[in-house]
């Protein structure tokens, strides 16, 4: 009987001791670097096993799009081109032509609009209308070289950046997007110009765009290399 | 040569290696998956599309304490919640193969022949009946318990997986009405889960505590033997 209640205060003292040293715990030096391998590991089931470059997001009526989508961005003031006429979205890397682009010339080219739901990795999502070129279809116009594996997006909030799997990037829904619910793409989401695709989770989607760069080598991102999952898809 | 009639029970075999070490990693990785869940939740304290209308939730914009929380911050709960998915997963799978491969489901999975003795059992425990009626491995209530918590545990895994690729398996994110609700019941799996661990455990300690020393040792030497 002791032994029983000797054992039964051991089980309950060392799972209180192990709750309470584990509250907060991101897994410290010893275990934090093995949670973030198994997240590798998760982006290789993401992308190899769960994810189809064929697969369409469910598109929405517009009947069904969501007022007040919250705005993100993570200068301490909203990021606003001092002189947007001189902007122009450049791309390079592992590309035959390497290119710049201004609004007028994206919208030029033949356009997407959609209507689908956003999900952010905090747990809500909502529903917009985006307008834009598919990403696919400027890499073809710049002439994507066989070595490229993943693409970088670049933006000027405070040097927020994403790096992309090859084939996300070249999903038809996939798109540099200059158009919010049938107007202008607004300041707060991102204007003049974000990524935007319904395969990924929000923080994917690169904001107030300056390049699209195609590589060999596989970019991080601004969340991704603070522990959130790289491949993020939905 | 003495025939009599042994009083004191036998110890008897009773679970398997594989099912106790089950049992103990499910626990431990349940507790594990609760607290880095309830680090998520804090993110968005709520179920329903941005603006709602919202699903009914007594925690709703309300963050659990740091005491049941793990991972620190929202990319540590993920990383913890996304890492011991699989041990869980695979624990789970391994138990079911070892359930079905050695026929022990018979003695554990609630079927409709169970009905009539888990009313005779309510009525014993109901004190309408003074004698404990005969069982096998597990009475008709232990089955109906242990049953739905199975079918729990994989709803669990499946609103997982529903909130994880809601656009890669669309299918499964509309079956269970989209990616808000299927937020929602993974959610109320967590409360399911607790409420089935307290209960658990306050009926070992109260009814049977020699199960407690048969989940760690295999053997069992308690008042409940099996006529199986």
């Amino acid at each position: 009987m002791t032994d029983r209640r000797a054992f039964l205060r051991l089980l309950a003292g060392g799972g209180a001791a192990s709750l309470v040293a584990a509250c907060g715990w991101d897994g410290g030096n010893a275990i934090r670097p093995l949670l973030l391998d198994v997240s590798r590991i998760n982006d290789w089931v993401g992308e190899k096993v769960l994810y189809s470059p064929r697969r369409l997001a469910r598109e929405y009526p517009i009947s069904e799009r969501t007022r007040g989508v919250p705005s993100y961005f993570i200068s301490p003031k909203m990021p606003v081109l001092t002189d947007p006429a001189t902007w122009r979205f450049q791309v390079g890397g592992l590309v035959r032509k390497p290119q710049s682009f201004t609004i007028e010339d994206l919208q030029r080219l033949p356009a997407t609009s959609y209507t689908v739901k956003h999900h952010c990795v905090e747990g809500w999502s909502a529903i917009s209308t985006w307008h834009g070129v598919p990403v696919s279809a400027i890499a073809e116009r710049c002439g994507l070289l066989p070595q490229a594996r993943y693409v970088r997006f670049d933006s000027f909030d405070s040097n927020y950046f994403n790096g992309w799997d090859l084939a996300s990037a070249m999903h038809p829904q996939t798109i540099l997007a200059y158009g919010m619910n049938d107007n202008p793409l607004p300041p707060t989401h991102g204007a003049p110009l974000r990524l935007y695709a319904p395969t990924k989770l929000g923080y994917k989607m690169t904001k107030y765009l300056v390049s699209m760069t195609f590589t060999a080598e596989r970019p991080g991102g601004f969340w991704e290399d603070q522990g959130y999952p790289w491949f993020a898809g939905v | 040569m003495s025939t009599a009639v042994r009083t004191e029970t036998p110890a008897a075999k009773r679970h398997h290696w594989i099912v106790r070490l089950t049992h103990w990693l499910s626990f431990l990785l349940l507790v594990g998956m609760i607290t880095s869940g309830l680090q998520i939740y804090a993110a968005y304290a709520k179920f329903g599309e941005r603006n709602g209308p919202y699903y009914v939730n007594a925690f709703q914009d309300r963050a659990f304490p740091e005491a049941v929380r793990l991972g620190g911050w929202l990319a540590g709960g993920i990383n913890w919640h996304f890492a011991l998915m699989w041990p869980l997963m695979f624990a789970g799978v391994l138990y079911l193969s070892y359930l079905a491969g050695s026929g022990e489901w018979r003695s554990l999975l609630f079927r409709p022949r169970d009905l009539r003795g888990a009313i005779e059992m309510q009525k014993y425990y109901l004190r309408l009946r003074k004698d404990h009626p005969p069982q096998g491995k597990h009475n008709p209530l232990q089955k109906l318990a242990y049953t739905f918590i199975i079918v729990v545990g994989a709803l669990a895994v499946l609103t997982g997986f529903a909130i994880y690729k809601p656009t890669q398996l669309s299918w499964l994110t509309a079956l269970f009405g989209g990616f808000q609700a299927a937020r929602y019941w993974h959610f109320w799996t967590v409360w399911i889960f607790t409420g089935f661990l307290i209960v658990h455990v306050i009926l070992v300690f109260v009814v049977d505590p020699a199960s407690l020393r048969a989940m760690i040792s295999g053997w069992y030497r308690g008042r409940f033997p099996n006529h199986d």
